[in-house]
């Protein structure tokens, strides 16, 4: 009789998960084995593919434009400090319960939400020079700076407009404003406002009664407290980063102007989907994997465990 | 008196901050009614001088945005439902069912949260050409049907079901489906509708995937399709301001109605790491 119910347990056990596990094996774990073998052939679809062992790293690794994009990659991640440090005051400033303080919260949370296709086109619209939003916006504060100091003599001359998307100095800044507006009220913040819970108030109240001011009690007490919060949001960040940019890329710049934009997710679409050179771009595409897995093991060897974040 | 000048403060600068973060909403909407002359005219104005609705009409026209839109719904919604059955499945015998190797499968299945899109993206295009999917429905929607993080949001709530409750379903004559369906279910509603909003936000905005499997203009999404037309007609930004509007409207609504379900899901994401 025990032998049976086991027994039974453990067929349905099976047909639950037959379904998902078909899945998973059909289009995650099949499919990394066949990138994996991809990455050591030549293969461009129309002819059958052709072991050639290490060639695409190497021939990777002396690739100047590989290493470009690499670079450009880091670059975009520039503005993860910054995203980070602006959910945090975010955060900072919502923590109380505020009348209409959801209000505030569903509008910082709407550009993470929406962030797509329909996002990057009106960007890219925003970044048009001569009519869009930023220059339009940036023209007229230009202008009330000019005529301030205007009164005192001088003359800064008219508004030098950047070019934005299509100048290979602005591109990359633009982008990276962009990602700081699309998250600083997304995840992040909600993940701060979740640790900043966690902290006991009579700490925050002890240190008022000793007479420590707000930014004493950031700096030594919220500020450590917080520390497994952001070394996750940190790595989180870092891992997102090093994939991203495909999406923005090539609904606004399509990698240019001059490659200036083009990240390493948007290398392997363009060698492999637009180029046919499969095999290769298997072998960028692992490059990928294995930066993410370094940031990966670094996350799991020193950061804090689950329960930080259940609230 | 300090206090409530520092609520003042704060307050200016919760508004501050939230005007620079609804600007270019209310730009896109001001642009998407604006004609196309006013478009390109110098100075900054947000207010259009004639609001012409038009442009929703004409885009419509120019590009056959219904059947995007339709293709999209569709998916999306196909998705949604794939991903929430799927998960809740696999949830259930991962949380409920003891199996020999259920734990060690599980953090298996957890690992592979981490493989970049990137690398999965070459090799299913290949197998779904062998399976001769490419540019069909089947294609745009199977392989988003199964999400190994669905299952771990959807166990972590099937964990906290009472085994009280499943011990009593049995001797009232439940097999394992009558508790899947009757108790585990029912009782894990708001972690179902946690999924069903990510998977419904993230098919809807989906792009990479739809973009290279899909080649006829009859089964294209909406990202899709808004970014061909993103190439063809870039500077007729009145269409395509009212184009990424109409876009943008379903994600809106089931965000500000499932708000709360998409925050704790997001504080139980982060649990993965």
């Amino acid at each position: 009789m025990k032998l049976n119910d086991q027994h039974r347990e453990r067929i349905a056990a099976c047909l639950f998960l037959a379904p998902n596990l078909a899945g998973f094996f059909l289009f995650t774990l099949f499919p990394v084995i066949g990138s994996f073998v991809l990455a050591f052939t030549d293969w461009n679809i129309f002819t059958p593919p052709k072991f050639i062992g290490l060639a695409h790293f190497k021939t990777m690794f002396m690739t100047p434009d590989f290493w470009k994009y690499f670079w450009n990659t880091l670059v975009l991640m520039s503005g993860i400090p910054v995203s980070i440090a602006c959910s945090l005051a975010l955060a900072l400033l919502m923590k109380d319960k505020l009348p209409g303080i959801a209000l505030f919260r569903t509008l910082y949370f709407l550009p993470t939400v929406s962030s797509g296709v329909a996002l990057f086109i009106l960007w890219r619209w925003i970044y048009n020079p001569d009519f869009g939003l930023m220059n339009q916006f940036l023209g007229a504060l230009w202008e009330a700076g000019a005529w301030f100091v205007g009164l005192f003599g001088f003359d800064p001359g008219p508004f030098p407009a950047p070019l934005w998307l299509s100048s290979e100095r602005w591109a990359k800044p633009a982008l990276i404003l962009m990602g700081i507006w699309l998250s600083a009220g997304g995840p992040n913040m909600v993940l701060y406002l979740a640790g900043l819970q966690q902290i006991p108030k009579e700490l925050i109240e002890a240190a008022g009664i000793d007479g420590a001011g707000h930014w004493t009690t950031f700096r030594h007490i919220t500020w450590p407290m917080l520390a497994p919060t952001t070394f996750f949001i940190a790595v989180m960040s870092i891992i997102g980063g090093l994939q991203g940019g495909f999406e923005q890329v090539y609904i606004m710049t399509a990698g240019g102007p001059g490659g200036a934009t083009t990240t390493l997710s948007f290398y392997v679409y363009d060698k492999g989907f637009e180029w046919f050179e499969m095999g290769y771009a298997s072998a960028v595409a692992w490059f990928l994997f294995f930066m993410v897995f370094i940031a990966t093991l670094f996350q799991w060897k020193f950061g804090r465990g689950a329960e930080t974040y259940m609230g | 008196m300090k206090k409530k000048l520092h609520l003042l403060l704060r307050y200016l600068m919760l508004i501050l901050i939230g005007s620079s973060m609804a600007l270019p909403f209310i730009w896109m909407i001001s642009t998407s009614v604006k004609s196309e002359h006013e478009v390109f005219q110098p100075g900054f104005h947000l207010i259009p001088g004639v609001v012409k609705w038009d442009n929703y009409h004409e885009v419509t026209h120019q590009i056959p945005f219904a059947d995007y839109y339709w293709n999209s719904v569709v998916v999306s919604s196909s998705i949604t439902f794939g991903q929430v059955l799927t998960s809740a499945m696999a949830a259930f015998a991962f949380a409920r069912l003891r199996f020999p190797g259920r734990d060690r499968l599980f953090l298996f299945y957890l690992a592979t949260l981490m493989v970049p899109g990137a690398v999965l993206m070459i090799p299913n295009f290949i197998l779904l050409s062998h399976l001769r999917l490419i540019d069909t429905y089947a294609g745009l929607i199977l392989p988003s049907m199964f999400s190994a993080y669905g299952t771990f949001l959807l166990r972590q709530f099937f964990l906290t079901i009472p085994r009280e409750l499943e011990d009593a379903a049995r001797i009232d004559g439940c097999g394992y489906w009558g508790i899947f369906h009757h108790i585990a279910i029912p009782l894990s509603l708001p972690g179902i509708a946690t999924l069903a909003i990510f998977a419904f936000l993230g098919s809807w905005q989906s792009f990479f995937w739809p973009l290279i499997i899909t080649y006829s203009e009859e089964l294209k999404t909406l990202p899709v399709g808004l970014s061909a037309f993103n190439r063809l007609y870039g500077t007729r930004y009145t269409l395509l301001m009212a184009g990424s509007t109409m876009m943008l409207v379903p994600i809106v609504v089931v965000f500000l109605f499932g708000q709360r379900y998409f925050i704790s899901g997001i504080r139980l994401g982060a649990l993965k790491g």
